[in-house]
């Protein structure tokens, strides 16, 4: 795994502005839950860890909500 | 310390320096110029803040800005540019900002003229701004009183967190009298409220907006009881010759200064009259009016106006005795004869003019 | 977060900023405001200034922006944020004082303030948001409403036959001696969020160096007022809104080496 990311569910109001510049299109709208807030949080769907933590999505969010991690080299 | 010949404006603009103003904002109007103008030279010298403002509402918001930082901080005006503060005064209320307003009034309404008024009464008194808000009065009624006003006015809007506004007119601003300037006091400390940068703090806010109903209810609820406290201990007055007065006269500054002189004719004619010189128009002396009223035939109110702080007259005097007014406006100043008439016929109609048998031998 | 756990190497490289509180913003989804706030305070906190950092609030939807930022704040009358913080800095000249504004409050009810504050070069740095339109207000029309806008104002379009033509303040501002830093970015896209936040950084770092009155003003997505959903406002922007309000440098400092040096390091993150 290269990176990964994290969204707080508190924080994010399902604008989904995140989901179209990630290069590799690995987020998505979690359609089937609600956060306290009342919309469909936007979260990562990356089962094969295709993720590189390049921090377009935290860039383009309006709400600070997303947490981008990248792996270092020990 | 020393007399020295000052002119108004000038007085006040140095006393608030002695009093440790460190920012002055303004733009200038007649008749407060000078201020303006002294405090371009004065305020650089010593290494504090001048700026000629591009408007009466930049330089209440920049007053606004310095006040919110915590230094002492003032500007000063003239009736017109003082009606364009109202907004920014609104908010440093709503926020409890400290700062000093000095208004040399001029005739009104409109652009009016330049000469001296007192029509801006009601708009400085009674709020003038949106809101429930008060601020401080004083009222001097000559130079001396420019000068120790101007430093109470910095003491009392620092202890209240209040804005405090001298209430000058354009005779004041304009006069030259001796008088005496205090020493030059250290700088105030900044208030732990003040914007200063959070350093080893909390964060610290400057706001006026308190969006849920029952907090901005609770907020003016404090406001009221701030200034119930002001109204407890800043009453501010003077008493003439009203010992044995049967005539109160009711004037603040200039009108005060010249009804004085038509008391002393009226007084040589045997007419007892006297005068209740309010110099905080707010708090107002109410009980020392209210207790005048118990004591006197008649009232006579005498402003530079067509009729303002009569109405705080009537309101405290609630038709114990009749309440008269005499006014000159358009930036006319009364002469001590028109307001010697307009005592006697309030005595005459109360049944307290001049003995008819006397008037001869008091005046020979 | 349980990913965390288990792969102990993964390390944060973009984290909520310290200079933001962590109160949600009462901003529509969407809205490109809470991206300024986010480089704002990532460059506080980059700069190291937050506990020397004073911000001026105006009145629209920015109304709140003391609420998200971890700094001294003060809250101005409709217009008069310019004014304000010239009293602010004037009173503490060794502090990083800035104003947040929207076009409503900057371009039309400020203009006066925002003018002088250029003419006199005070040094405190203005982030202006325009989204040319008045949000909080509910999407009337504003100073900076495009040529044909439908606004709740202009219902049928602005028609610059009567109302005027679209304002360009960063054009006009840079027109000004005083000013020392004028540059208009967008917050569209990725790329032009990047270079925002270099904007941000150097806006700053002209204030820290007393070069004079620095704005950077950023074109921002209303969603709601638009009618239009996020992302199809920020295509709104790059499509509308920059052809009229062209991107670009329209003042830089007089001795640009020494500026462009301090601004070279503006971070990895952005």
């Amino acid at each position: 795994m290269k990176g990964t990311v994290t969204v707080d569910d508190a924080l994010c109001k399902g604008c989904a502005l995140c989901i179209p510049v990630c290069p590799k299109g690995l987020l998505r709208v979690a359609s089937e839950r609600f956060n306290a807030r009342g919309v469909h949080p936007a979260e990562l769907d990356d089962p094969a860890e295709l993720c590189t933590g390049c921090e377009m999505c935290a860039i383009a969010c309006p709400e600070a909500a997303i947490t981008v991690y990248r792996a270092v080299k020990a | 310390m020393s007399i020295e010949l000052l002119k108004g404006n000038v007085a006040f603009a140095e006393a608030a320096v002695r009093a440790g103003c460190e920012a002055y904002f303004g733009y200038p109007i007649t008749p407060q110029t000078e201020a303006l103008e002294h405090m371009a030279r004065r305020m650089p010298e010593l290494g504090r803040v001048f700026v000629q403002a591009e408007s009466e509402v930049a330089a209440i918001n920049m007053v606004y800005g310095a006040a919110a930082a915590g230094v002492r901080t003032m500007t000063s005006s003239s009736s017109p540019g003082v009606s364009l503060m109202m907004e920014g005064l609104s908010y440093m209320a709503g926020s409890e900002v400290p700062a000093v307003l000095v208004d040399v009034m001029r005739g009104g309404p409109g652009l009016g003229n330049i000469a001296p008024a007192q029509g801006d009464y009601l708009q400085i008194v009674k709020g003038g701004g949106h809101g429930d808000y008060k601020m401080i009065v004083l009222a001097p009624a000559n130079v001396q009183e420019m000068i120790d006003l101007t430093v109470l006015a910095f003491d009392l809007a620092d202890r209240y967190r209040i804005v405090t506004v001298l209430l000058a007119d354009g005779s004041l601003g304009q006069m030259m009298e001796g008088a005496t300037l205090p020493p030059l006091r250290p700088l105030t400390e900044r208030p732990a409220w003040a914007l200063t940068g959070a350093r080893e703090r909390d964060t610290n806010l400057v706001s006026s907006i308190h969006l849920d109903p029952e907090e901005l209810a609770r907020f003016n609820d404090h406001l009221q009881a701030k200034y119930a406290e002001i109204e407890a201990n800043e009453v501010r007055f003077e008493e003439h010759r009203l010992d044995d007065a049967r005539v109160g006269v009711v004037a603040f500054g200039t009108a005060a200064r010249v009804a004085k002189t038509a008391i002393a004719a009226v007084r040589d004619e045997g007419v007892a009259a006297g005068l209740l010189r309010p110099i905080s128009l707010w708090p107002y002396p109410e009980a020392a009016l209210r207790a005048l009223a118990e004591r006197v035939d008649a009232l006579l109110v005498v402003e530079m106006n067509a009729g303002q702080m009569v109405e705080d007259v009537r309101r405290v005097v609630e038709g114990r005795v009749p309440v008269r007014f005499f006014g000159r406006t358009g930036g006319i100043m009364p002469m001590p004869e028109e307001i010697a008439d307009a005592i006697r016929e309030v005595a005459d109609a109360a049944g307290a003019g001049a003995p008819e048998a006397q008037p001869q031998e008091v005046n020979a | 977060m349980t990913v965390l756990a288990a792969e102990p190497l993964l390390t944060p490289v973009y984290e909520y900023p310290k200079s933001l509180t962590h109160v949600p913003t009462h901003y529509c989804p969407g809205c490109t405001h809470g991206v300024a706030h986010r480089l704002i305070a990532e460059v506080i906190d980059e700069m190291g200034i937050r506990q020397d950092t004073i911000g001026v609030a105006s009145v629209g939807c920015s109304v709140f922006s003391y609420r998200y930022f971890a700094t001294d704040f003060a809250q101005a009358a409709h217009g008069r944020a310019p004014a304000m913080a010239t009293g602010v800095k004037r009173a503490n000249p060794d502090k990083i004082v800035f104003t947040y504004q929207g076009d409503g409050d900057l371009a039309s009810i400020g203009a006066a303030e925002i003018l002088h504050a250029a003419v006199r070069g005070e040094n405190f740095t203005v982030f202006f948001l325009n989204n040319a339109i008045y949000g909080m207000t509910g999407g009337q029309m504003a100073p900076t409403t495009l040529a044909g806008q439908k606004t709740s104002s202009s219902p049928d379009g602005r028609d610059p036959a009567t109302t005027g033509a679209p304002l360009r303040m960063s054009e006009l501002l840079a027109q000004v001696d005083g000013a020392a830093y004028v540059v208009r970015r967008s917050l569209h896209d990725v790329v032009q969020i990047r270079r925002a936040k270099k904007a941000i950084r150097r806006a700053l770092e002209v204030q820290r160096q007393g070069l004079g009155f620095s704005m950077v003003e950023l074109l921002s997505s209303c969603p709601t007022n638009w009618g239009l959903e996020p992302t199809a406002a920020l295509a709104f922007i790059r499509d509308e809104m920059v052809p009229v309000f062209p991107l670009g440098d329209f003042k830089l400092p007089a001795e640009p080496a020494a500026a462009a040096g301090a601004a070279a390091g503006t971070g990895a993150r952005a």
